[in-house]
């Protein structure tokens, strides 16, 4: 026995720094005195940072190349890298923004920023699998979670039935998606996402499980990205939830949806492209079509929200059901870091706007409806100008961001001679924008319904401040964002040269 | 491949004919005079006097989670140590983390009252 | 040094940025340190940046500074870059520096006003846009500054919104100039589609292999980019907006004529001037387009009570004259003219804005008179830029300009003596217009005012553009004076010189008809409105003499030949469509859209059991589609 029976973990060590870390805080937590427990919210930040740098850390090491570790069941590629940055720094804006929010209803407790970090590392390992127990695993573990932190408030009927709701469905998914993936080692006697690949390329394999199984992993995953027909947890659970853990869900865990979809679909089942292609279509069509007309006389921004995160999962599908055209994969990382970058994007869109509604609640008052929104020029035009912002990049306005991320997933369909996909897709945007407006109209032409004091801490009005001017400036300048996502893209296994 | 499966097809449809069958005869051959006392539900011992979905303290629960918890975790340990000089260092470290995430669980529930009873 | 040139556009719009974002919360004193300084280092960085230029000029003659990829999709790319060239030079150096003075000027002109901020402001964002629209190296990110100057020019001239007149105003110049840019971007998206570039160089440099002289679509882009300048450049028939500009300060009112916004349009053919030179047929018609204007407007010019618009009509006339040396492929002329005119024109509306306000807003050059001893310094500043708008032979500036127009107007293969005529006809008409108004504002008998005492930040301006008034010529010279070249040279790597120039013979025969010309305007001014008044009076009492006076007044009756032609049929239109044969079909899209929301609102019921049961149905679904699609 020696050390140098140990794998080589460079690739892992963000994932390992973390566990580590998060294990730390919850024992830190139980015995730090009650007068220092906001101690646990700068740990938990730290934790962030430090996982942040080491896996810029990781980058640098590996030079931009993909790693393998844990015999081929983790990959630090750098998708997933720049996948986990990204998640980092969205579970740390999740932070800043709702701890007044939490303080004020008692929610302030270490178990939140446990829970948080735990739910961090799953989405990690979920970046990084490539294979799919450890998909599954990191799934799960990111899952669990989220559910309790739904819960978290246990004495609030709506939470608790929201995650009562969450778990059942989530699990009814989980079971599907394990039951796909029990077809696919079936069919292929692996499950690894690479031997995967490999195996259905040579093309021995029994056609009709391998499709079930497509069939079930898909819908498992679609369920974790919110889009029709496994949405139905989406409004109910993002209405329910505190909003702190609305905040939560809503970003993040999007990210980790989208790299399990490209793990699944384009690391191991590219070969299968052109079945899971037309699943794709149908949701993505479907998903854009209900959640814009479903949103559009809702009263709660919460509600509207979420079905707005439904429309915008259909359309970020777009862009991955755009790669493979006819058997051919040269416009491939064009379609999928189109898809990327609208993921990036929608996550940035959603923390601004979940983060203005924890922003104007305060105790004893959630604003989270629609009516609270009216007159805010009047109240607070930094704060309105913020939000005009956002919701201008939801619709995708010109100048902001919003824009470029549609423009890209719609040029990416075009060039896969999907023009009737692509007029479907302008012409459901077009209603949602109804929706995006109306708030704007209610923040500048209403007067104020509600007079209570805007009193966002500072560091919740800097960080809102840079999220909703990052919506303006990567507008102007989206060009190295796209060019990393296209950089991260081309580095998958199968796409590589 | 599917065909593969036939035999497991075989075995429902035995399965299915067989319990069928039993049942059928059984209905026509026994003799069928029911009574009060023999459709309660226990035939001897206790009067049923409650609903069996009664309620129970909180803490079974959480007494029952916490046992299955660390029961099913130590279970696989056993695994663990049949193998263990097959599986080298890398193997032992696993383990050892494994435990050391055990250990923080424990000292969580401890230290948060989940081990007292009152 | 060079690479310090994208803080030229910055400044003013950091200056913008600054202003807009503080809310009214800062002093006057700050707004104007902040509004008038961000313009004096922006100039102060143009010069450094032309100085370095000048000193140790770059390889091929050009730099190239890419801010940033804008976007990148495909074989789409649109990077955000500013180009330097010697004409890029040239038109940064004179609307910075031109723009500062007048925003000094402004720093006391606007005193008393209590939109002090929004002003400067306003005035900065223009600026900024302007400078951009010179500086960019791509089409696309030229048509940025393009707008961006004609929503300034909007803001501006509608400064005084309270006041409905002024909004009106500010809505003509707006919708006027749009209807230019529409037709402009038409042009962008054909140049796009042929060229697969919006990049200025690029498409000089594919558009001689691509298209053959005369080619359908180079004919249609240029015309197209033609209307977008004329709108821009006030010329005819998208000139009526530029009279009723004055409706905004007279600080703006100079920013506009001398250094921003109508100029671009002579800048953005010049700029372009490969594609144009490919397309004869559409540069002659920049020719006829500017003879006639410069004829028009000269005309409307000589008919105007308004001091500042009879300013207006003459840049509309000036201006005209830029487009006709565009025309006859005398690039560098029109870009002299230009820098001439900016120095004289905003010197002319800074003075007219000193006589207006020491009359307390008096406007109409018949209730002026005798000024020249109450007002000095206005008087000197008006003399000297109406005599190098009259282009006063060999000591204005204006006449070096002028008269390099006309000799090529003569000499170029594409003019003619018809063009020269008009041209000719225009410079006496010049003079005459002019010192009408010269004579009748500061000679004679007249109202009384106080003497009205102006401070430094209005004198200096005064005397730096007096100077450059007088000065600014001596760059460049005509046959009849010595000739002399450096501001052609200079252009020379970027704007192809004249071919062939004019004999020398010939040119000392145009110079002297040239003089003549200016001179019998200035004459005529002199005879008809301070010797012999009566004179005028006569002629003026004739019927046919005052119809012409109301025609020219009008500018020619535009205005009401597009309100019959256009406005009308426009609003009746409108009211018809008001009544209303569209709306129940957008009606029906609205209900479908809300039934389709009540249709897919019942399925979010809140009950598990269908949300998994939805799940399963989908799931089965999907296997549906998979096994047998």
């Amino acid at each position: 026995m020696s050390a140098s029976d140990l794998p080589i973990l460079l690739p892992a060590y963000g994932e390992i720094l973390l566990l580590v870390l998060a294990s730390a805080i919850l024992l830190v937590d139980l015995f730090l005195p009650e007068r220092l427990r906001g101690l646990t919210h700068w740990l938990s930040l730290a934790t962030l940072a430090a996982c942040f740098v080491l896996t810029v850390q990781v980058v640098r090491a590996t030079g931009g190349q993909a790693a393998y570790t844990f015999g081929g069941m983790f990959v630090a590629d750098l998708m997933a890298n720049v996948l986990k940055l990204v998640v980092y720094a969205a579970v740390a804006a999740v932070l800043v923004y709702s701890r007044r929010y939490l303080a004020e209803r008692g929610m302030l407790r270490g178990e939140f920023f446990v829970l948080a970090l735990f739910a961090t590392l799953g989405m990690a390992v979920m970046i990084s699998a490539n294979h799919m127990l450890a998909l599954y695993l990191g799934l799960e573990l990111m899952s669990l979670c989220v559910y309790s932190m739904v819960a978290l408030n246990r004495d609030s009927a709506t939470s608790t039935e929201a995650a009562m709701k969450y778990f059942v469905l989530g699990a009814l998914a989980s079971g599907l998606l394990l039951y796909g993936m029990s077809m696919l080692y079936g069919a292929t006697g692996t499950l690894d996402l690479t031997q995967m690949a490999q195996v259905i390329a040579v093309g021995q394999v029994n056609g009709v499980v391998l499709v079930f199984g497509l069939v079930f992993v898909v819908a498992g995953l679609s369920f974790k990205l919110g889009v029709v027909p496994f949405h139905m947890w989406i409004p109910d659970v993002y209405h329910g939830a505190p909003n702190a853990m609305t905040l939560f869900i809503s970003t993040a865990p999007k990210l980790a949806a989208f790299a399990m979809a490209v793990r699944m679909l384009v690391n191991g089942l590219i070969d299968l492209a052109g079945d899971w292609q037309q699943m794709l279509v149908v949701m993505a069509v479907l998903s854009m079509a209900l959640g814009n007309f479903a949103a559009i006389a809702q009263t709660n921004i919460k509600r509207m929200l979420a079905y707005s995160t439904i429309s915008h999962m259909g359309f970020m599908l777009l862009g991955l059901l755009a790669g493979v055209v006819g058997g051919n994969r040269f416009s491939a990382p064009d379609a999928y870091s189109a898809a990327m970058f609208y993921t990036v994007v929608y996550v940035l869109m959603s923390l601004g706007s979940f983060g203005m509604v924890l922003a104007l609640s305060r105790a004893g008052f959630e604003a989270e409806e629609l009516d609270d929104y009216r007159g805010l020029n009047q109240r607070d035009p930094w704060l309105a100008f913020l939000m005009l912002l956002l919701m201008f990049a939801l619709a995708g306005v010109p100048p902001t961001v919003g824009f470029y991320a549609k423009l890209a997933v719609i040029d990416a369909v075009i060039k896969a001679g999907q023009i009737w996909l692509a007029v479907v897709a302008v012409l459901l945007s077009l209603v949602g924008a109804f929706y995006y407006l109306r708030v704007v109209k209610l923040m500048y032409f209403d007067e104020p319904r509600d007079a209570g004091p805007i009193a966002p801490g500072r560091d919740v009005r800097w960080l809102l401040s840079a999220n909703g001017l990052a919506m303006l400036v990567l507008g102007v300048m989206p060009g190295s964002l796209m060019a990393l996502c296209l950089v991260a893209v081309q580095g998958l296994y199968p796409l590589a040269r | 491949m599917l065909e593969n499966y036939f035999p497991v097809l075989m075995f429902i449809a035995v399965g299915l004919v067989l319990g069928g069958v039993l049942l059928a005869v059984g209905r026509i051959l026994a003799p069928h005079k029911p009574d009060p006392k023999k459709l309660s539900p226990y035939e001897c011992g206790f009067e049923a006097f409650e609903d069996a979905r009664m309620k129970f303290d909180v803490r079974y629960y959480l007494v029952a989670i916490l046992f299955i918890l660390f029961d099913l975790e130590i279970a696989f340990l056993f695994p663990w140590a049949v193998v263990i000089p097959d599986i080298g260092f890398f193997g032992y470290a696993a383990m050892m983390v494994f435990l050391a995430i055990l250990v923080v669980g424990f000292v969580y529930e401890w230290k948060k009252g989940a081990l007292e009873w009152e | 040094m060079l690479r310090l040139i994208w803080l030229v556009p910055a400044l003013p719009l950091a200056g913008f940025v600054v202003l807009a974002a503080s809310g009214g919360r800062l002093d006057r004193r700050s707004i104007a340190w902040i509004g008038a300084g961000s313009v004096g280092l922006a100039a102060l960085a143009a010069i450094a940046v032309a100085a370095a230029f000048v000193a140790a000029p770059p390889p091929a003659g050009a730099y190239t500074q890419v801010l940033w990829h804008w976007i990148e999709a495909g074989d789409f790319s649109a990077r955000a870059s500013l180009y330097l060239d010697p004409l890029a030079i040239v038109m940064m150096l004179v609307v910075a520096g031109v723009g500062f003075v007048i925003h000094l000027y402004s720093v006391e002109f606007m005193r008393g006003d209590e939109g002090y901020n929004r002003y400067f402001a306003y005035m900065n964002l223009f600026v900024a846009a302007m400078l951009l629209l010179v500086l960019a190296g791509d089409l696309a990110f030229l048509f940025v500054g393009w707008e961006g100057v004609g929503l300034c020019s909007y803001l501006l001239i509608g400064f005084w919104y309270r006041d409905a007149v002024n909004g009106a105003a500010a809505q003509k110049a707006f919708i006027v100039t749009r209807t230019g840019d529409a037709a402009m971007a038409v042009g962008l998206f054909l140049l796009f589609a042929s060229l697969g570039t919006l990049d200025i160089q690029g498409i000089a440099l594919r558009a001689p292999g691509a298209w053959a002289p005369d080619a359908a679509p180079v004919v249609a882009a240029t015309a197209l980019l033609l209307a977008g300048a004329v709108g821009k450049s006030a010329q005819l028939p998208l000139q009526v907006w530029l009279p009723d500009a004055m409706a905004g300060p007279t600080p703006v009112s100079a920013l506009i004529h001398a250094a921003t916004m109508v100029t671009a349009g002579v800048y953005l053919i010049a700029r372009n001037h490969v594609l144009f030179a490919l397309a004869p047929a559409v540069q002659y018609a920049v020719a006829i387009i500017g003879a006639l204007t410069l004829l028009g407007a000269g005309g409307a010019a000589l008919a105007q009570h308004d001091i500042k618009r009879v300013l207006a009509w003459s840049t509309v006339s000036q201006i005209g004259y830029m487009f006709l040396a565009l025309g006859v492929g005398a690039w560098a002329a029109a870009i002299f003219h230009f820098m001439v005119h900016a120095f004289f024109k905003a010197l002319l509306f800074l003075a007219a804005g000193v006589v207006i306000q020491a009359l307390g807003g008096e406007h109409d050059i018949f209730r002026m008179g005798g000024l020249r001893r109450r007002l000095p310094l206005a008087f000197w500043a008006f003399l000297v830029g109406g005599a190098s708008l009259s282009a006063l032979p060999l000591v204005t500036a204006g006449y070096y300009s002028k008269s390099l127009i006309l000799d090529a107007a003569w000499a170029s293969p594409q003019g003619g003596a018809w063009l020269w005529a008009a041209a000719w006809v225009g410079a006496a008409l010049t003079g005459l217009y002019t010192f009408r108004v010269v004579f009748q504002v500061f000679f004679g008998a007249g109202a009384t005012t106080d003497t009205h005492r102006v401070g430094w930040p209005i004198r200096i301006p005064l005397a730096v553009l007096m100077l450059l008034s007088v000065i600014g010529g001596f760059v460049e010279a005509p046959q009849v004076a010595g000739r002399l070249e450096a501001f052609g040279h200079f252009l020379a790597s970027a704007l192809p010189p004249l071919q062939p120039a004019v004999a020398p013979g010939t040119g000392f025969a145009l110079g002297v008809a040239e003089g003549i010309a200016s001179f019998g305007g200035i004459a005529l001014a002199y005879a008809f409105f301070l010797r012999r008044r009566s004179i005028a009076a006569l002629v003026a009492r004739s019927a046919i003499a005052a119809a012409l006076h109301r025609l020219l007044e009008s500018g020619w009756g535009f205005d009401r030949l597009d309100d019959h032609l256009l406005v009308r049929p426009y609003l009746a239109l409108a009211r018809r469509l008001r009544a209303d044969l569209a709306d129940p079909g957008y009606d029906a899209l609205a209900a479908a859209a809300a039934a389709a929301h009540r249709g897919l609102s019942r399925s979010q019921n809140g009950r598990v059991r269908w949300y998994a049961g939805g799940i399963v149905v989908g799931s089965i679904l999907l296997v549906g589609a998979g096994v047998w699609l």
